[in-house]
């Protein structure tokens, strides 16, 4: 597609980028067919092609944002399912983080708004606020239904409670830094990224996963000075605090692999593993650019993880039917489609695919908090597609999708629970 | 850059207004005025033709469309209708003054009839959205046109849309049983029905590929079919283009019939091969995909005749689809060839000539000598069973001498398509892309006929005002 950046404008190196991305474009609108929004609302511009379109004559004319393009670029769940559907390659995940970028430096929100996504941002990342956080919401959770009016922002504050869990599990010594040796002989050693909201809402994942690898010969080491990837800001716009948490992972995992060496970064969050595996480029123009590259390198899913080592089931096969629920973070960020099914296979269950598989649950990091009339919607969505595999519960590699499609119906856990227990590990609480 | 009409001032001069009208007529969410939110709908699958429209709606109901279509006629206000917006002749660009009505909210399937073998959709499901709304009894609607998954059964009845498929089972206007129509006057007909051939004058046949000029088609009824018992797909690959163009034209000639006959160059079969990992033969200069389908045995008796010809070109090699999965991901290049010849070009043009399938090698030397005098290259993908040539022009949006260069290169290719015995367009419309060589395919008199049609439905000639006849001469565009 034809663009029109001055020499001057390409001088940036994300213009320079963004124009790469643009120029790769052909406006064939095979995207807007397999974009959720677009699904739902109907409208080109809440489609990938008219969001790019919308970015580029921003971008062309260094015009700040306005309410209208933080509109249509903030209904985009960055679910990169059009990058999954795109024949020409466009690298729609850069274009839209430099945009949101772009929108977050030069559109002033109005107040309500700016103060949510600052709380969010402050918030989420750190473990310890964000569970006295929770601790709060939980208490205020019977009253979600007393907030009053439709203003977006009393929707979103609704949401908010409701996604509270009712019941907070308690702190995990596993999940602090340190290292869990390898049972028997050991075969590697890898770090794990223990995250920031995951860690206090479900720290069942990573006692599962250290579980499992440790049994399977690895070290796992927990880092020191590890925390947050960044996607949570970096999704916002929020160019700096994203930069600053990644930065921290890059130096913590920088020392381990100059130390005692990591044949691995394991990631059990996908939405998490799609950032680190771009910190390479997030930092190609900083003076990190190398250390940021040999982390994304050794940036492994934790089901990429398994199967380099062979994963093998130690339990009889348990007769039950999942129906996997593909993160788009895995299915479209990591382009990791089959291996996750192939594991559960592996472990005895029998495996079922919603139909509509390539479509979001409307998590989607912060999203299911900032617009929730649209998450609410493809979460029914959703569910109605899983419940018609008549499965007895639905794996999913991601807790952001976990927290989404929970509450409901069918028992959701993680992947790596199920493959844990049928290693030998115990049953996972919700079954 | 293509010239569009002159704007009528006195619309411009009363925009404001004309956007409050439709915001009274509309829901807040369906009309578009703002110039920022307008910009993407400056283009379609044609994006080195833009231009802003005055406004754009977006209706949920046929009695949304009338509505507007009333409002519109009484003021005199041009009309621009839209699916997806995927059209490769630019049959969505709009004008300056005109409203642009997208369809795409419209995307509810009606009703199915798995006895009598219809389907009842909006305009706005895409076309492979019926295909998936019957699949589970084991029914589709068999025109696939290359968007399929993109464009929409609206936009492919006013295109008369084709695709790979179409070689066995007909175009659009073969599996079109009724519609419901919108006259810019407002009025609400329902043609046709749920049976094919209906009593009385063709009116369904004149609306197929009416490119949006006589009215809106807000409901499509189609024929939906059995699927085969099974269908295989095999490359043969070519050490020359002419040679496989001759293998084609062997294999229609022998009266065979295979359910899709595809045609690739060297440039295509890499670009798709990078985006669909199908296996394609990446020494060959030119391949065939060939699907047959039926009974086992029907396919392998197919299977054996069409290898037995292919034999006598010299392939370089033949190769069976080993399973489904490899079937779906030689399909998946073909489909996606378009936007992959994205990853080796940044911009181009998609030429939609049709030709006699003997004149095949030679049509396609002359492609060959043309790419080399204007210093374009070009990649060859096509309907090669129906001879529906898709050469893609590669050029550079951001050097206006090389976008000039390909345009002219088109207009070359597509008189060479008539000079053979062939037309214009195969399935992707006239548009504004192809309607200044209207001239070289029909005489003024025949034109003149075609636009006597379009006057009897649209008197103000407001729907889609700027496509299919040249400007030049047209009297009844009064500016």
């Amino acid at each position: 597609m034809q663009t029109s950046f001055t020499a001057e404008q390409l001088r940036d190196p994300d213009t320079a980028e963004s124009n790469k991305i643009l120029r790769s474009c052909v406006h064939c609108g095979m995207c807007t067919a397999t974009c959720p929004t677009f699904l739902l609302l109907g409208d080109e511009l809440d489609s990938p092609r008219g969001r790019i379109y919308l970015i580029k004559d921003m971008l062309e004319n260094n015009r700040p944002a306005t309410e209208l393009e933080a509109r249509h670029v903030d209904r985009c769940l960055s679910c990169l399912s059009c990058m999954t559907t795109c024949p020409s390659g466009v690298h729609y995940m850069h274009l839209v983080d430099h945009a949101r970028r772009h929108i977050e430096e030069t559109y002033t929100r109005p107040f309500p708004e700016r103060m949510l996504r600052r709380v969010l941002g402050a918030v989420l990342p750190r473990p310890g606020l964000f569970r006295a956080a929770l601790t709060a919401a939980r208490l205020a959770r019977p009253l979600a239904g007393l907030v009053p009016g439709q203003s977006l922002t009393a929707q979103r504050l609704r949401a908010m409670l409701k996604l509270a869990p009712a019941s907070l599990p308690p702190k995990s010594a596993a999940q602090e830094a340190q290292v869990h040796r390898a049972e028997g002989p050991r075969r590697g050693r890898v770090g794990l990224l223990t995250g920031c909201a995951q860690k206090v809402l479900n720290p069942t994942i990573n006692e599962a996963t250290i579980r499992l690898l440790t049994r399977m010969g690895l070290d796992v080491v927990i880092t020191p000075g590890q925390g947050c990837c960044g996607a949570l800001t970096h999704h916002m716009g929020q160019h700096d605090p994203a930069m600053a948490a990644a930065r921290a992972n890059i130096a913590a995992w920088g020392a381990e692999m100059d130390g005692e060496g990591l044949d691995a970064i394991v990631v059990n969050t996908s939405g998490c593993g799609t950032t680190l595996k771009d910190y390479g480029f997030m930092f190609r123009t900083e003076p990190e650019a190398d250390a940021a590259a040999r982390v994304s390198a050794l940036a492994m899913d934790v089901t990429e993880v398994l199967a380099k080592f062979d994963y093998a089931p130690t339990r009889e096969a348990p007769g039950l039917t999942v129906a996997y629920h593909s993160a788009c973070s895995l299915q479209h960020g990591q382009k990791i489609t089959a291996l996750p099914k192939q594991l559960l296979a592996r472990a005895g269950f029998t495996v079922k695919e919603p139909a509509e598989g390539h479509i979001c649950c409307g998590s989607a990091g912060t999203y299911n908090l900032m617009q929730p009339a649209i998450a609410a919607q493809l979460r029914a969505r959703k569910l109605e597609n899983i419940q018609r595999t008549r499965a007895d519960l639905v794996a999913a590699g991601n807790i952001g999708c976990m927290t989404q499609l929970g509450g409901d119906a069918l028992p959701v856990v993680h992947t790596v629970e199920l493959l844990d227990w049928m290693a030998g590990g115990p049953k996972p609480a919700s079954l | 850059m293509i010239s569009l009409p002159e704007p009528k001032p006195e619309i411009l001069a009363r925009r404001a207004s004309i956007l409050a009208d439709l915001a009274r007529l509309l829901p807040a969410d369906a009309v578009i005025g703002e110039e920022i939110r307008l910009r993407p709908y400056e283009t379609d699958g044609l994006s080195a033709y833009r231009q802003m429209p005055l406004a754009v709606v977006l209706p949920r109901t046929t009695q949304e469309v009338a509505e507007v279509l009333r409002y519109c006629h009484a003021n005199e206000i041009r009309v621009v209708p839209r699916g997806a917006g995927t059209s490769l002749s630019g049959g969505a660009l709009p004008l300056a003054d005109a409203v642009v009505i997208g369809l795409m909210r419209m995307n509810r399937i009606r009703e199915i009839n798995f006895e009598d073998r219809y389907a009842v959709v909006e305009a706005g499901v895409t076309n492979i959205g019926i295909t998936k709304a019957v699949e589970g009894e084991g029914f589709f609607y068999a025109p696939d046109p290359s968007s399929q998954l993109a464009c929409m059964i609206g936009g492919n009845v006013m295109m008369n849309s084709g695709g790979a498929h179409c070689l066995k089972y007909g175009v659009t206007a073969n599996n079109l049983l009724g519609v419901t129509f919108v006259t810019i006057e407002g009025e609400v007909v329902e043609i046709g029905g749920t049976h094919l051939d209906a009593a009385g004058y063709d009116w369904l046949g004149l609306i197929t590929g009416s490119e949006g000029q006589l009215g809106l088609v807000t409901e499509v009824t189609v024929r939906i079919l059995r699927g085969p018992e099974g269908a295989r797909a095999m490359l043969a690959a070519f050490d020359s283009v002419e040679v496989a163009g001759q293998a084609v034209d062997a294999i229609i000639g022998a009266g065979v019939i295979p359910v899709a006959l595809e045609f690739m160059d060297k440039p295509c079969i890499h670009a798709c091969e990078a985006f669909a990992h199908a296996g394609y033969p990446l020494d060959a200069e030119a391949m065939l995909i060939i699907e047959v389908e039926g009974s086992q045995a029907e396919q392998d008796m197919l299977l054996g005749r069409i290898r037995d010809i292919c034999a006598q070109f010299k392939p370089i090699s033949m190769k069976l689809a080993e399973s489904a999965e490899q079937s779906l991901a030689i399909w998946k290049g073909r489909k996606g060839a378009f936007g992959a010849v994205g990853r080796i070009s940044p911009d181009y043009l998609c030429m939609d000539g049709t030709i006699p399938t003997g004149e095949l090698p030679f049509v396609l030397k002359r492609i060959g000598e043309m790419s080399t005098q204007y210093g374009l290259g070009v990649a060859n993908v096509f309907h090669a069973g129906d001879g529906n040539l898709h050469p893609l022009i590669m050029f550079d949006a951001n050097d206006p001498e090389s976008f000039r260069k390909a345009e002219a290169f088109g207009a070359d290719i597509l008189k060479l398509c008539v000079e053979v015995g062939g037309c214009l367009t195969g399935e992707h419309g006239v548009g504004v892309e192809k309607r200044d060589l209207m001239t070289v395919q029909f005489t003024a008199r025949e034109l003149d006929l075609q636009r006597d049609i379009k006057s009897a439905f649209d008197p103000g000639w407001l729907l889609n005002t700027a496509k299919v006849f040249p400007l030049e001469g047209n009297a009844r565009i009064t500016a």
